[in-house]
C-alpha cells in the first residue's frame, strides 16, 4: 500500500491509498481523480494516462521501456520527468509519491 | 428542447455508455443520469476480454471501466439485467423489460453490437462460443487449458487473440478461416503474412480457404468442425469470430434511421432532436475520410461520448480524432491508426522479420493508415500525420535510420 498524491494541471491535490500492485493509472482510475484519461486501459496503447513524477521519486519509479519511451516522445508538452502512470507498478516503495498531469491528455 | 426533469437515459452499459455518463459529469451537467443495461454488471472494458483477462493477467476488477462507488458518488443511476423492450419518441419514454416506464429529455442509445452467428447446423451445440461479454469469456477460459483443442472459426483479430491466450493456456488452437488469408479486411499482405507466420511459429494450425458446414457433437457437445471439403477438424471447444451485428433494432423500431447501424451525425445526434448514439451501433460520418462508416473500438466509444455529452451541455464540438485501435498477441503489440481509403500504396518501414516494422498506407504522399507492429513511434507519429494530412518523404519514412520525430517535422 502507498499514499500517493495525484496533482491536477489546476492544482488540485488528491491523495489516496493505492494498492500494491496497482498501477498509478488505476490508482487514479479507481479513485476517481480527473486528469487521468487512460484510453486503452492500461495496455500502453495510447498514451492517454501522462503524468510527470516528482523529482524526489523519479528513481524508485524506474525506467520507462522502449515502447513507454517511445509512445512518449509524441505525446504533448513531454518533460524529463514524464511518464506514462500505467507502466508505474505501485509497491510499499513509492509510499508518498507525488504525480502531477499535464493540462490535456489529447 | 423542453426539459421536464427526467435527465438524461442511456441505454446501453458498455464503454460508450458508460463513459458519456462519466463525460456528461465532468462537463458539468447536473441533471439525473441513468444507465440501463442488460448485463447484470456495471459497464466494463471489454478488450481485455480476448487478452490479458483470457491469460489471466487481469482480474475482473481490473475491467471495470469505474469503481462502483463513482457511479453512486455521482449520482448517476445504474439500471442493470434490464432490456428497453420500446421506445416512444412522442412521449419520450422507455418502457423496460420489468415493466417499468422510464422518461428522458435527452436519450442516448449506446446499444452497441453483438456476435455475429454462423447459420449451420450445430452452432447451438454446447461448446460453441462466442467472445463478447465477460459471461462468454469466463466460459471460454472455463474452458481452456492443457490438452484441449480449441478451434477459432473466423481469422480476424478477436480469433487470432483467442488463438494466442488458448497457445498461452497450453490449448491447442487451429484457425479455420473463409478467406485464402487471415485478417481479410486488412489492405495488402504483410501484415497477414507475418501474424500468421508468428502464430505458426507457436504451434497454431490455420485452415485458409475453408467453409463451414456445421458442427459436429457429441452428447449435446461440440466434438468438431466439419468443412465444405469433407473433413472434420475435431475440437473440445469452437469459438466464433465471424463479425458483427449492430444493435439498432430499438432505434429502428422507433423509425430512426438506420443503415447498418443507427445513423447519426458529427455530434453524435440522430434526426431526433433529443436522441443521440454513440458507440459500436452507429453508422457516422468520418470527416477526415469524407465517409459514413461503423467503427468498433475503444476510441469510437469514447469518441463519440464525447461529442453527445459536450452537446448536452452545450460545449463546443470536440476536436475530430483519429480512430485507432490495438490488439495484442504474445509479446506483440499490434497498433492501429487511421483506415486506408483511397490509398494507393503501401509502405513498409523495418523489418517483419525482427517483429518490429509498420506498413504504411499511402495517398500520394499523405500517410491514410497505418498497423504498426512493436514500433509505437511509428504509431504515435502516424496518428498525428495522418490528422493533420501534411505530405511525407517516403525514402526518409521508409529508412528506419531517420527517426520518425524527423519524418514527422518534414
Amino acid at each position: 500500500m502507498a499514499k500517493v498524491t495525484y496533482i491536477e494541471f489546476d492544482g488540485a491535490e488528491h491523495v489516496v491509498d493505492v494498492k500494491n500492485g496497482l498501477s498509478v493509472m488505476e490508482g487514479a482510475v479507481k479513485n476517481n481523480i480527473p486528469g487521468i484519461d487512460a484510453d486503452c486501459g492500461g495496455a500502453c496503447a495510447c498514451a492517454t494516462c501522462h503524468v510527470y513524477v516528482d523529482a524526489a521519486w523519479k528513481d524508485k519509479t524506474g525506467t520507462p521501456s522502449a515502447m513507454e519511451e517511445s509512445m512518449l516522445d509524441f505525446a504533448e508538452n513531454v518533460e524529463p520527468n514524464s511518464r506514462l502512470s500505467c507502466q508505474i507498478k505501485v509497491s510499499d516503495e513509492l509510499d508518498g509519491l507525488v504525480v502531477r498531469m499535464p493540462e490535456s491528455q489529447h | 428542447m423542453t426539459e421536464t426533469g427526467a435527465g438524461v437515459v442511456i441505454v446501453g452499459a458498455g464503454h460508450a455508455g458508460g463513459s458519456a455518463a462519466a463525460f456528461l459529469r465532468q462537463y458539468g451537467y447536473q441533471g439525473p443520469i441513468a444507465i440501463v443495461g442488460d448485463e447484470p454488471v456495471a459497464p466494463y472494458q471489454r478488450p481485455p476480454l480476448s487478452k490479458a483477462w483470457l491469460k489471466g493477467e487481469a482480474d475482473a476488477e481490473s475491467l471495470m471501466l469505474r469503481p462502483l462507488t463513482f457511479y453512486a458518488e455521482q449520482n448517476i443511476a445504474l439500471i442493470l439485467d434490464v432490456k428497453v423492450t420500446a421506445l416512444d419518441r412522442a412521449a419520450r419514454t422507455l418502457r423496460l423489460s420489468d415493466g417499468r416506464s422510464l422518461p428522458y429529455d435527452n436519450l442516448i442509445l449506446a446499444t452497441g453490437s453483438r456476435a455475429r452467428p454462423l447459420p449451420v447446423p450445430g452452432a447451438d451445440l454446447k461448446g460453441v462460443l462466442y467472445l463478447r461479454s465477460a459471461a462468454d469469456a469466463e466460459e471460454l477460459k472455463a474452458a481452456l487449458g492443457p490438452g484441449k483443442r480449441l478451434a477459432v472459426v473466423g481469422g480476424g483479430y478477436i480469433g487470432l487473440e483467442a488463438a494466442a491466450s488458448a497457445r498461452a493456456l497450453g490449448a491447442e488452437a487451429v484457425v479455420l478461416e473463409r478467406e485464402g488469408r487471415i485478417l481479410a479486411r486488412v489492405a495488402g499482405g504483410v501484415l497477414p503474412k507475418f501474424f500468421q507466420a508468428y502464430h505458426e511459429a507457436r504451434g497454431v494450425k490455420f485452415e485458409l480457404g475453408v467453409t463451414i458446414e456445421g458442427f459436429e457433437g457429441k452428447d449435446g457437445h461440440v466434438s468438431g468442425v466439419r468443412l465444405a471439403d469433407g473433413r472434420v477438424i475435431p475440437c473440445d471447444e469452437a469459438l466464433l469470430g465471424v463479425g458483427i451485428i449492430r444493435n439498432s433494432e430499438l432505434a429502428q423500431s422507433a423509425g430512426l434511421e438506420c443503415n447498418d447501424g443507427i445513423v447519426v451525425d458529427i455530434r453524435a445526434r440522430t434526426a431526433d432532436p433529443a436522441i443521440f448514439a454513440i458507440g459500436d451501433v452507429t453508422h457516422r460520418p468520418l470527416p477526415l475520410y469524407e465517409r459514413m462508416v461503423g467503427l468498433e473500438s475503444v476510441a469510437n466509444a469514447l469518441e463519440q461520448a464525447k461529442q453527445a455529452a459536450a452537446d448536452i451541455v452545450g460545449r463546443p464540438e470536440p476536436a475530430h480524432e483519429v480512430t485507432w485501435n490495438w490488439s495484442d498477441q504474445y509479446d506483440i503489440k499490434l497498433q492501429m491508426a487511421g483506415i486506408p481509403f483511397d490509398s494507393d500504396d503501401l509502405l513498409v518501414r523495418g523489418d517483419p522479420a525482427a517483429a518490429k516494422f509498420a506498413v504504411f498506407h499511402l495517398k500520394g504522399d499523405v500517410i491514410r493508415a497505418v498497423e504498426a507492429v512493436n514500433a509505437p513511434a511509428e504509431f504515435m507519429a502516424a496518428r498525428q500525420l495522418i490528422g493533420s494530412q501534411r505530405p511525407i518523404d517516403r525514402a526518409k519514412l521508409a529508412d528506419t535510420m531517420v527517426s520518425m520525430k524527423e519524418v514527422a517535422a518534414g
